[in-house]
């Protein structure tokens, strides 16, 4: 790192103002908490809507100054907003689904939306992380306040149990990243992603592969965890089956959407010198993930669990978008990720809303004959099915298509069929789904159905007409991820 | 806005609207279903006009918008003379379909008539793309609705049946999926007549490998469709668990959509591979042809028996398709109309009876021709046009096929015609089983004659077996016109050097 230090610009605070908004919102519900009654922390979920709504306008502000801020620490470019921007909507998302669940609960909403906030931060900070040490430094912000939120409600045995879980994995996992980043800065004395992949092209000062290899192994496994990429996998179902639901969405979808965010900027960048040397692994993990997901898949029958695993399943799409290492395969796994946080936050709102107080129905069966009882949340449910399945005219489908055409451009081919394969077992097991709703009398879970409460029906909404838009009229989110795949290099 | 852009999305506007109609009013979302169905069947009516007055070149009513920018997906549909009788005998089973299920879907009605309406904008979709990525889009949207129709609507079976029909197509169809975006990759279009016209051109040069292996992702996806022996399996199921209009619909449109696909991707877009592939194929559509004949002779249940006489009759389309000869090109394209019409007809009798009598087993009937005297006979007519009686409509498909088999290679006709007995066969002594004998007690009090909406529904079709049998010349010209560019497309690149092989090839006799 440079001797001479230069005090911010304003500009370089501008780019960093989505966290600021963030953090400022956060630390102010955590505030509030303290002094509001008990009845009017209610408004605490829309205070945490508006600090959200703002970071979004504070996202888009802050691109208006692309470049880098506070010595190179972080980045302000297409890809960092475009995740920054995702990551925030998944957090409106989880507000919204959350709001009747904490009620139902009767658990306090002060901490939750804090800790929500504050995971959101260290995923903004990891969205736009320039260095390792602020990769280190987001993951570990956005990781904790997880941890926690997996165990909000704590006298919950469930809770409790994948609080724990991911605590201890997730910390193992942090640690060999924590290792990978000091080997780098041991072998090249740079963490700066620019300045690694600098030193690394230059011939003369390339430390020895095997020296690289061992640093981009354990940052590998490192993230891999974090994607749930198998096989780093195992932690994700036991987590999300026991965490609350709407933490289980927001888990699925932002921390894996900004740690894919990290693995492709640290990957694409500073180890893309090395990318034939990797890209071998980043292959076979994609095959592994997406088999073991989609065949652990078949076989369950609690809802959440399917869900975890069909979010690895989609975690190895998207590693097939990596191992593709081209501009259009960073463009197809962005926007694959936002169809995949649409169309699995949207799967998870119905099962927050379906699962009741104490998550009493979490199996499949229980969702017999929903589509008679409430067909409005079961034709989103479908919907959502659909688009994972990947049906045309969802976001699903033009985001796998865009993912294998990325593929097949790079010339994967076996990785492609054994892809698409994967597509058509996991239709299986999303069917059984829709069998249940529609081709199943209805039960008694189904029938006690509550109606819909305002946010969480907004939640299904946005997210349906989210995966509609994706599936129709891809180009705009498209032109804007093709625009921003060329990575600061 | 052509008339075809009219029909096409009648439909899916009609999809909508029954989506707005009160669930308590059954009779509104009947009506509403039968007015836009029949609505769109008058506005495809449309579409023959160019056909009958002018012998036209290339496509009709063509319509290129831009859909996605980049990659760059085209709204792009057109009408030959290939599609134009699948559209229209997709629009006028619709409002049949409609009339069908009048009675016989009495629980959720609302959302059985918006999956049947959406059904229709699928296929006619599939029928009419001409960007390959919008023809998928159409492809899959198809297969939703139909398992909805079987999963909720059907037998006891319904939930495996439905499963096991959109596993089957999906599996097949993602791989085709892939062969679509290699395409792409390879030629930056996905324009039918663009790409074909590179590949004809040899602009875009395949190795070998690669035309190999594309045909079959496309051929795959086609053959399951068809169904093609041996990956006919998911079919028996399907089209015994569906309801009837759901039969009706997956035997007359939807196995249409795999034959289809052969002709306008498979045959001109790798003709060598076609050609190569033949050799294989042709025994497996034979295969079909008697294997299908043979299970649907011992079946004891009526609608299972008509599900496996599809199976044979396909096997006839697949033969005169990888004939590689006009007549087996015109009498497979004719044969797939053919088998709409009759095997339609039959499915819809199946389900008259079924409505009656509430078994689908043949051993609960006999002597049905006294209680019932015009559903008989109507029977008796649907059945003589199966089985390919000279004058009604599947003879002609049928002697197009076996004729063109003949130029290619004989012994598969003779193989084949087997098949023709056969089906006199089963479908006769499944006419003896159900209609002739003395009726019992249950048959006389349970089957009565055709009712007034029942008539409405069969008459077209009957109409139908008489006009295309006797009456050709309204039909096959265009089709004609449309299987010799084909033809001329299935030779591009292909060598012809194939003397040792003796003259056993029209083709060759031709090209010398």
């Amino acid at each position: 790192m440079s001797a001479n230090f230069n005090f911010p610009l304003p500009d370089e605070y501008v780019r960093f103002l989505p966290e600021i908004t963030l953090s400022a919102a956060a630390t102010l519900v955590m505030l509030l908490d303290g002094v509001l009654t008990e009845r009017s922390k209610r408004a605490l979920a829309w205070f945490a809507m508006v600090g959200l709504s703002l970071a979004v306008v504070a996202c888009v502000y802050a691109y208006q100054f692309p470049g880098t801020a506070f010595n190179n620490m972080i980045v302000v470019d297409g890809f960092a907003t475009f995740f920054r921007v995702l990551v925030i909507a998944v957090g409106i998302l989880t507000v919204l689904c959350s709001e009747s669940y904490l009620r139902g609960e009767r658990a306090g909403p002060g901490q939750y939306y804090a800790l929500l906030l504050y995971s959101i931060v260290g995923q903004c900070i990891m969205a736009s992380a320039n260095e390792l040490i602020m990769v280190f430094i987001g993951l570990e912000i956005s990781s904790i306040a997880s941890y926690i939120l997996a165990g909000y409600l704590r006298d919950d045995r469930r809770n409790n149990e994948s609080a724990l879980k991911y605590f201890l994995l997730g910390s193992f996992a942090t640690a060999f990243l924590l290792y990978g980043i000091a080997w780098i800065y041991g072998v090249t004395g740079f963490t700066n992603l620019t300045e690694i992949r600098r030193t690394l092209m230059t011939p003369e000062t390339a430390p020895s592969i095997s020296l690289i290899g061992v640093a981009a192994a354990l940052m590998f496994v490192g993230f891999a965890f974090k994607v749930s990429a198998a096989p780093f996998q195992i932690w994700a179902p036991d987590v999300y089956q026991g965490a609350p639901a709407p933490v289980s969405a927001f888990m699925s979808a932002g921390p894996k959407a900004a740690a894919f965010a990290v693995f492709m900027r640290v990957f694409l960048t500073a180890f893309n010198p090395i990318a034939n040397r990797w890209q071998p692994f980043v292959w076979g993990s994609a095959i592994l993930t997406m088999v073991i997901g989609n065949f652990a898949a078949l076989t369950q029958t609690n809802i959440k669990r399917l869900l975890a695993y069909s979010s690895i399943a989609h975690a190895g799409y998207v590693m097939v978008a990596i191992a593709a290492d081209s501009e259009i395969g960073t463009a197809a796994a962005m926007f694959y990720l936002a169809a995949y946080a649409l169309m699995q936050v949207g799967a998870f709102a119905v099962v927050t809303y379906f699962v009741r107080q104490g998550e009493r129905y979490t199996s499949v069966e229980d969702l017999a004959g929903l589509g008679y009882k409430q067909p409005t949340v079961a034709a989103m449910l479908t919907i959502f099915l659909l688009s994972l399945i990947g049906v045309p005219l969802t976001g699903g489908f033009f985001g796998k298509f865009y993912i294998f055409k990325a593929a097949l451009d790079s010339n994967l081919i076996w990785l492609t069929v054994i892809g698409l394969l994967n597509s058509a077992v996991a239709a299986y097991y999303y069917l059984r789904i829709i069998v249940v709703m529609y081709m199943h009398e209805p039960g008694e879970a189904s029938a006690t159905a509550p109606p819909v409460s305002p946010a969480l029906s907004l939640a299904m909404w946005g997210a349906a007409v989210g995966t509609f838009v994706l599936g129709i009229f891809p180009s705009a989110l498209l032109d804007f991820a093709d625009r921003s795949a060329n990575l600061v290099k | 806005m052509t008339i075809l852009d009219i029909t096409l999305f009648l439909p899916l506007l009609g999809f909508l609207a029954l989506l707005l109609v009160p669930k308590d009013r059954p009779d509104a979302s009947r009506t509403m279903a039968l007015a836009v169905s029949l609505l769109t069947f008058v506005s495809s009516l449309g579409l023959i006009g160019p056909y009958w007055f002018r012998s036209p070149q290339g496509f009709q009513f063509e319509q290129n918008l831009s859909w996605i920018a980049y990659p760059p997906i085209r709204y792009h549909v057109g009408l030959d003379g290939l599609s134009l009788w699948l559209v229209l005998l997709t629009t006028l089973l619709t409002p049949i379909c409609v009339l069908v299920s009048w009675k016989y879907i009495e629980k959720r009605v609302k959302e059985y008539y918006a999956w049947l309406i959406l059904l229709e904008f699928g296929l006619v979709g599939v029928f009419l793309a001409l960007d390959m990525f919008l023809f998928y889009v159409f492809w899959e949207i198809s297969l939703v609705p139909m398992y909805f129709l079987i999963g909720v609507w059907g037998h006891e079976r319904r939930i495996y049946a439905a499963i096991k029909f959109f596993l089957y197509t999906f599996a097949g169809s993602v791989l085709m999926l892939g062969a679509i975006i290699y395409l792409y990759n390879r030629t930056g279009s996905f324009d039918y007549s663009g790409v074909v016209a590179m590949i004809t051109s040899g602009r875009l040069a395949l190795t070998w490998t690669e035309q190999i292996l594309l045909f079959l992702a496309f051929f795959i996806a086609f053959a399951i469709k068809v169904p093609l022996f041996p990956l006919h399996t998911w079919l028996p199921d399907a089209h015994v668990e569906a309801p009837t209009a759901g039969s009706v619909m997956l035997a007359s449109v939807m196995l249409k959509m795999g034959a289809y696909g052969l002709i306008r991707f498979c045959v001109p877009m790798f003709p060598a591979a076609s050609r190569a592939c033949s050799d294989w194929i042709i025994p497996l559509a034979i295969t079909g042809i008697i294997y299908g004949a043979l299970v649907a002779m011992v079946q004891p249940n009526m609608k299972k028996l008509v599900a496996y006489s599809s199976v044979s009759h396909l096997g006839f389309v697949v033969l005169g398709i990888f004939s590689f000869t006009q007549q087996g090109l015109d009498g497979a394209v004719y044969q797939m109309l053919n088998h709409g019409v009759s095997t339609g007809a039959l499915f819809i009798l199946v389900g008259y009876m079924y409505e009656r009598r509430h078994t689908l087993e043949i051993a609960g009937y006999g002597g049905v021709a006294t209680p019932a005297p015009w559903l008989s006979s109507v029977f008796l007519m649907t059945t003589l046009a199966s089985i390919g009686l000279p004058m009604l409509n599947n003879f002609v498909g049928e002697y197009l096929v076996l004729q063109g088999a003949a130029i290619a290679n004989f012994t598969w006709a003779v193989f084949a015609a087997i098949g023709v007995i056969l089906s006199a066969v089963y479908m006769l002594w499944l006419y003896q089983r159900l209609f002739f004998g003395r009726a019992s007690e249950e048959v006389s009090r349970h089957m009565w004659d055709l009712s007034g909406r029942e008539w409405a529904a069969m008459l077209p079709l009957l109409v139908l077996m008489v006009w295309m049998g006797s009456y050709t010349q309204s039909f096959i010209p265009p089709i004609s016109a449309q299987n010799a560019r084909i033809l001329d497309l299935s030779k591009a690149g292909v060598d012809f050097r194939v003397d040792t092989r003796t003259a056993r090839s029209a083709e060759v006799a031709r090209v010398r």
